[in-house]
């Protein structure tokens, strides 16, 4: 769909889509902070969050209020502009990048033929974001932190592509809607079960380009405090903390739509299923963020560009042979 | 004045090879060079537990050049002890090293014993070596944590204070406090322990050493973990003895030396017990040290619960509060949780002792640290830095 094309109906449709994406960001934050600390709770034999609300489930909320109603400290010698304008560029492509995702049979916001292409060159913005946080913040762990979010990330991304392009050749389709549809409805019909090893490395590079632990090196706290946004506060730091847990969710999505039959199902195709599977992989996410150690950073590299890298061209190659030589 | 600030109003503070930053960072901030950045880690950094303040050059993230500032901290516990009278500075002990105070307790107690020549029954040193090794391991399982949450582990901590706990609550019992003990008196200890005691003690041997096999399979055998500590943060045997360390980091060394063995006090040689050495001289070694040693402790409790006497928890005509010490000196030393404690105790006869000296293990574990850290990452740098079981309090006093 070119730009010029869309039409009226379709921007209507374009705008409440966005709408409801700046919705599901926000409850998802919600619902996340929540069941990560539940989860967190879980996994330390506490029980994490219990005082404000039934169960402490009004807990994310309080937070949100006094994140609102925190001061915005502002550290002398700051790049004014850039300060400002890196929370806001870290929250809002993330916005765009739902649009393709096929949430249901019926529920895409912008059914393009390469959706996927449009997710991974606009996933490249949280990266400018984290850049120009740490760099605007004229604090010298800012710059590690940011300097180490570059390099993380771009190293990453590569595997991440390779591995998603692994299951666009065997598709034949950069279309999300049909990489669903080209699955089928029981768990030994989906990708995950022909591409295990395109999985596997989406699996890890998802934790790295979301900057999660053990991949969590841009703010890694015991070394950098916070990494890139040790100066922000209030609405500033709310706003990196919701493009993560954004982030984290398009990641999930996607990994759902590629590789776990997206909205499709044993019973009854729909949303739901999309939701459930996403959120399983956020789960695990944060399963393994409570679970491991940091890696050191040369490591994370070595990890990459060593086995991620080589594996994944591998993988490519296969699936390449496979699909020529043998068929779909 | 392109770099005019309130903080630096004539700009010529920041040009290199100039003076910058405080007294102690003078000389460090002189020899920077070109192209290196200096970092101010601390006193408030999530990983120098609590106030150490450590400078760093950095050139990209290797750590050219590295400086401990201390002081942060400093109370004057030596100095108080000139003006209190001796039974008065007992509950200085307690706070010097908050985490291993019973070990404080024991040297300084022992000091001025040995200068006054009191007994200490049999059942006292019993209940001496108990809460001793009891508070080693409290002592162990905080590090344990606070190190594995240094390598980015966030969970091990919250067990590592769930066993504490059961510590304190043991420890409580005859103490009365949980972190701050004030346990020994001269010529004995403040409390006999009760049945309680020695049944909750009981309870926790088997359950601690359950939780160690845990911590083995999850923590310790973490790939990622032994890939962050293998080979990093080298202190060999020669580096150890130059600067004085002692403890689990010249243990980790390969040199065997404890004070429980080497000048056996109270009634160490009475049980069965190894001395955990490793020849690793890395991060790894000094883990593993520890660790292990949380298992010898257990056994050494184990043995003297089994085997403690009836009897009375201290002398009679025990010391009162204002109990002068004989004139004298005397010179005790004891193994604490993080190396060598000794307490030097000179006394010329009169209220209060002339002149305590406290030797902290921290302060010399500390010297290996700008040494170590040298041409490592700043992970590794920090992970070094735990491994070196820092606790501020007792290398300020």
């Amino acid at each position: 769909m070119e730009l010029s094309n869309i039409s009226i109906s379709g921007l209507i449709i374009l705008v409440i889509a966005c709408l409801l994406v700046i919705a599901l960001m926000v409850v998802n934050a919600i619902v996340m902070v929540y069941a990560e600390r539940k989860g967190a709770g879980f996994i330390q034999r506490r029980p994490g969050p219990y005082e404000v609300g039934p169960w402490g489930t009004l807990q994310p909320v309080v937070d949100s209020m006094k994140l609102l109603g925190k001061q915005i400290f502002v550290p002398s010698n700051v790049d004014f502009f850039l300060f400002f304008a890196a929370p806001v560029l870290a929250f809002f492509p993330v916005l765009l990048l739902f649009l393709p995702i096929p949430f249901g049979p019926f529920l895409t916001a912008l059914k393009v033929p390469d959706g996927i292409v449009l997710i991974l060159a606009f996933a490249g913005f949280g990266l400018l974001a984290n850049l120009l946080a740490g760099y605007a913040s004229n604090n010298k762990y800012g710059v590690l932190g940011a300097g180490r979010a570059v390099s993380q990330g771009v190293a990453y991304e590569i595997p991440m592509i390779l591995a998603l392009l692994a299951v666009v050749f065997q598709t034949g389709s950069m279309n999300l809607s049909e990489i669903v549809e080209a699955q089928g409805r029981w768990p030994w019909s989906w990708n995950i079960l022909c591409q295990p090893l395109a999985f596997f490395i989406y699996l890890v590079t998802l934790v790295a380009e979301t900057n999660r632990a053990p991949f969590d090196l841009p703010e890694g706290e015991s070394e950098l405090t916070a990494g890139f946004h040790t100066e922000y506060s209030g609405m500033g730091f709310a706003l990196f903390f919701l493009a993560e847990y954004a982030n984290m969710l398009l990641v999930s999505f996607v990994c759902a739509t590629f590789f776990l039959g997206g909205y499709k199902g044993p019973v009854l195709d729909g949303f739901w299923w999309t939701f459930i599977k996403a959120y399983l992989v956020m789960m695990f996410i944060v399963w393994i963020r409570w679970t491991f150690p940091r890696v050191r950073f040369d490591q994370l590299l070595n990890i990459n560009w060593k086995w991620l890298l080589p594996l994944s061209i591998l993988n490519l190659w296969i699936t390449a042979v496979v699909v020529n030589f043998i068929g779909k | 004045m392109s770099n005019f600030s309130f903080l630096n109003p004539f700009g010529v503070l920041d040009e290199p090879g100039t003076y910058m930053g405080d007294f102690y960072s003078h000389n460090f901030s002189k020899k920077a060079k070109e192209g290196t950045v200096i970092l101010n880690l601390g006193p408030q950094h999530p990983s120098t537990h609590g106030v150490l303040r450590v400078l760093v050059e950095l050139y990209g993230e290797y750590v050219m050049r590295s400086e401990p500032v201390l002081g942060y901290l400093h109370r004057s516990h030596e100095k108080m002890a000139e003006h209190k009278t001796a039974y008065g500075f007992l509950p200085n002990m307690g706070r010097v090293d908050y985490l291993n105070a019973i070990g404080w307790n024991w040297a300084y107690a022992a000091s001025c014993e040995q200068l006054a020549g009191i007994q200490v029954p049999e059942r006292a040193e019993y209940l001496r070596v108990i809460s001793a090794e009891l508070n080693r391991i409290s002592s162990h399982l905080v590090w344990w944590g606070a190190f594995v949450l240094d390598l980015g582990a966030f969970t091990p901590i919250l067990y590592a204070f769930d066993d504490r706990e059961d510590l304190c609550d043991i420890l409580q019992r005859v103490t009365g406090s949980r972190l701050t003990m004030n346990y020994f008196r001269f010529g004995g200890v403040g409390a006999d322990g009760d049945e309680r005691f020695f049944r909750l003690i009981r309870e926790f041997i088997p359950r601690m050493r359950e939780r160690l096999k845990m911590y083995r399979a999850l923590v310790t055998d973490n790939v990622i973990l032994r890939r962050r500590l293998e080979g990093i943060g080298s202190m060999d045997a020669d580096m150890c003895l130059r600067y004085g360390a002692t403890g689990p980091i010249l243990r980790a060394a390969g040199v065997r030396r404890d004070v429980r063995k080497a000048i056996p006090y109270g009634i160490y040689d009475r049980f069965d017990y190894e001395i955990p050495v490793a020849d690793r001289c890395d991060n790894f070694g000094r883990y593993w040290v520890r660790v292990e040693e949380i298992e010898q402790s257990l056994r050494i409790v184990e043995q003297a619960v089994a085997q403690i006497p009836e009897g009375k928890h201290i002398v009679d005509k025990a010391p009162k509060p204002a109990w002068k010490i004989p004139a004298g000196e005397s010179v005790f030393s004891v193994e604490g949780a993080r190396g060598e404690i000794s307490v030097h105790v000179i006394s010329d006869g009169g209220k209060s002792p002339y002149r305590v000296k406290l030797r902290a293990p921290g302060f010399s574990n500390l010297a290996l640290f700008a040494e170590a850290a040298e041409g490592t990452l700043l992970a590794d740098a920090i992970a070094t830095l735990g491994s070196l079981d820092l606790v501020i309090p007792e290398i300020d006093r």
